[in-house]
């Protein structure tokens, strides 16, 4: 079962997927290009990974963590499919992460790995832009690089977890343009599902519709202004993206 | 204190809004309660998003290291951090002490409370932004590394009291010039003024959302000072801003957490 939020006609809907369109709350079947594509579930808390597959790590020069590196995002940052990201006039590298979300489905502490997946309700894509120049390292990775306004596309699709059978062993891969630019899977986590909200849930209360993204594998390119980027999660669907600049412009 | 606060009492939906005349007295639609009386909930607020070395006296603390590793160089941008919906607590709510920790850091602060969306807001209209001021306790476990985003040191249950209210900007009020004192079981720790921060509340109010915006009812914590008082198990412990108010909550062990108002 896959469900979104999409804005048509003057109206938020609660839609469906059927024959590849999208299936409003009323039954009409519209394009996918027809509406505004909102972020499929308003997150609460969310949690993001850091380092959290050892390949991308290793990229970036680091020897993955011994424990989980969290740190956490404001609704501020959240856009649907389909939307703009600005990248500031003078910065150097701007990447995308492409993530797989977890969407949290009821309140739960000190939840065991046995027991984790009663708290998912299911997932989406993720796609959590860096804007390397504004890394400092206190607090790492700081706000400014990782909760900029519009920074965080999510969507399209909120998919029931019955619909995914091994969510950690799906193939994760982002297109520039059409182009093929980073491939991994999820079975290369660090701290996969069940450890995550073991660890989490042992400190912090998790809610409904709290997210956790999970990181992202090797392969993170810089992205400039006109770029599309398609972040795809095999069962899960494609969010499109485009880079824009600070005035909207795609060039 | 005086002037115009907003409450929010348990059970009770709708927003009240009260008058400070004199100490500890406030006016509910013209009738006349002492503060201790008012069953106070934790008030109306979107996202909390705490401030790091914006006291000069923390930042000094800091600074000899900032030229080494992990830090390399000494922070541009405010650093900030979230305190999320599982960590906060009402005034006289209890804070739970985490088994195995002895004592837990009380990082006083005046918590900035948004009035309306704010993004890329110049410095010298920041004071457009904010609709009023809380008191936030950012109880932390103690630690010197702060490479790392310090989740489970800041962002355990029950970690975040914020209240007692929100009490409205008023021009007697000057944000930048505000003394916070911090009491445990009635003793004095802490005493020092918001006319030590680094940023200005302006300024930091400029900083952030010229890559954030801050909604209606966010709050922005404007730093914690140096040299955070200690509570251990059972202690009360108390912080008053000068025209904000008091927010008062006593430490227990966590497992005794959900038995109640703990004072």
């Amino acid at each position: 079962m896959k469900r979104a939020r999409v804005g048509f006609g003057g109206l938020i809907h609660e839609a469906t997927e059927e024959k590849g369109r999208v299936k409003l709350m009323d039954g009409r079947l519209v394009d996918e290009t027809e509406v505004v594509w909102l972020p499929p579930i308003q997150p609460q808390t969310v949690f993001a990974l850091g380092l959290n597959y050892a390949d991308h790590a290793e990229e970036l020069s680091f020897s993955a963590p011994k424990e989980p590196l969290v740190f956490l995002k404001g609704p501020n940052t959240f856009i649907g499919h389909r939307g703009h990201t600005i990248r500031p006039s003078d910065v150097t590298f701007m990447h995308y992460e492409c993530e797989l979300a977890v969407v949290i489905g009821k309140t739960g502490k000190n939840i065991t790995r046995e027991n984790a997946y009663d708290y998912v309700s299911g997932y989406t894509i993720a796609n959590d832009y860096a804007i390397r120049d504004y890394l400092e390292n206190y607090y790492r990775p700081n706000l400014r690089v990782k909760n900029r306004d519009k920074c965080t596309p999510i969507g399209p699709w909120f998919v029931h977890k019955t619909a995914i059978k091994d969510p950690m062993n799906l193939t994760l891969r982002t297109y520039i343009n059409g182009k093929i630019k980073q491939e991994g899977t999820t079975a290369d986590m660090v701290f996969d599902i069940p450890y995550l909200i073991e660890y989490l849930s042992s400190f912090m209360t998790l809610n409904e519709n709290d997210l956790i993204l999970t990181g992202t594998p090797k392969g993170s390119v810089d992205t400039k202004v006109g770029d599309e980027v398609v972040t795809e999660i095999e069962g899960i669907g494609k969010l499109i993206n485009t880079v824009v600049n600070e005035q909207h412009q795609i060039n | 204190m005086k002037g115009k606060v907003q409450l929010t009492l348990r059970g009770v939906e709708q927003i009240l809004e009260g008058e400070c005349y004199s100490e500890g007295i406030v006016e509910i639609h013209g009738l006349e309660y002492h503060e201790d009386t008012l069953p106070l909930d934790i008030p109306k607020i979107g996202t909390v998003y705490g401030t790091l070395l914006n006291f000069k006296g923390m930042y000094e603390e800091y600074e000899p290291l900032m030229n080494e590793n992990p830090y390399k160089s000494p922070p541009k941008a405010p650093i900030l951090y979230i305190k999320p919906k599982n960590t906060q607590i009402s005034h006289r709510q209890a804070i739970p002490l985490p088994k195995n920790i002895d004592g837990i850091e009380m990082n006083a602060s005046l918590g900035l409370v948004i009035g309306k969306t704010a993004t890329k807001v110049l410095e010298k209209e920041a004071n457009e932004y904010i609709h009023g001021y809380t008191i936030v306790n950012d109880v932390t476990i103690p630690h010197q590394n702060i490479h790392r985003p310090a989740i489970k040191e800041k962002a355990r249950d029950g970690f975040c009291p914020i209240g007692p209210w929100i009490t409205c900007k008023h021009s007697n009020i000057d944000p930048n010039d505000l003394l916070i004192k911090v009491y445990v079981n009635d003793k004095l720790e802490q005493e020092i003024s918001t006319k030590y921060l680094c940023r200005s509340i302006e300024k930091l109010v400029a900083d952030v959302t010229e890559f954030m915006t801050l909604y209606k009812g966010d709050v922005l914590l404007v730093g914690t000072p140096e040299k955070p008082p200690y509570a251990k198990l059972n202690d009360l412990v108390r912080i008053e801003i000068e025209g904000i108010g008091k927010l008062e909550n006593r430490v227990i062990h966590e497992e005794e957490l959900l038995r109640g108002d703990s004072l």
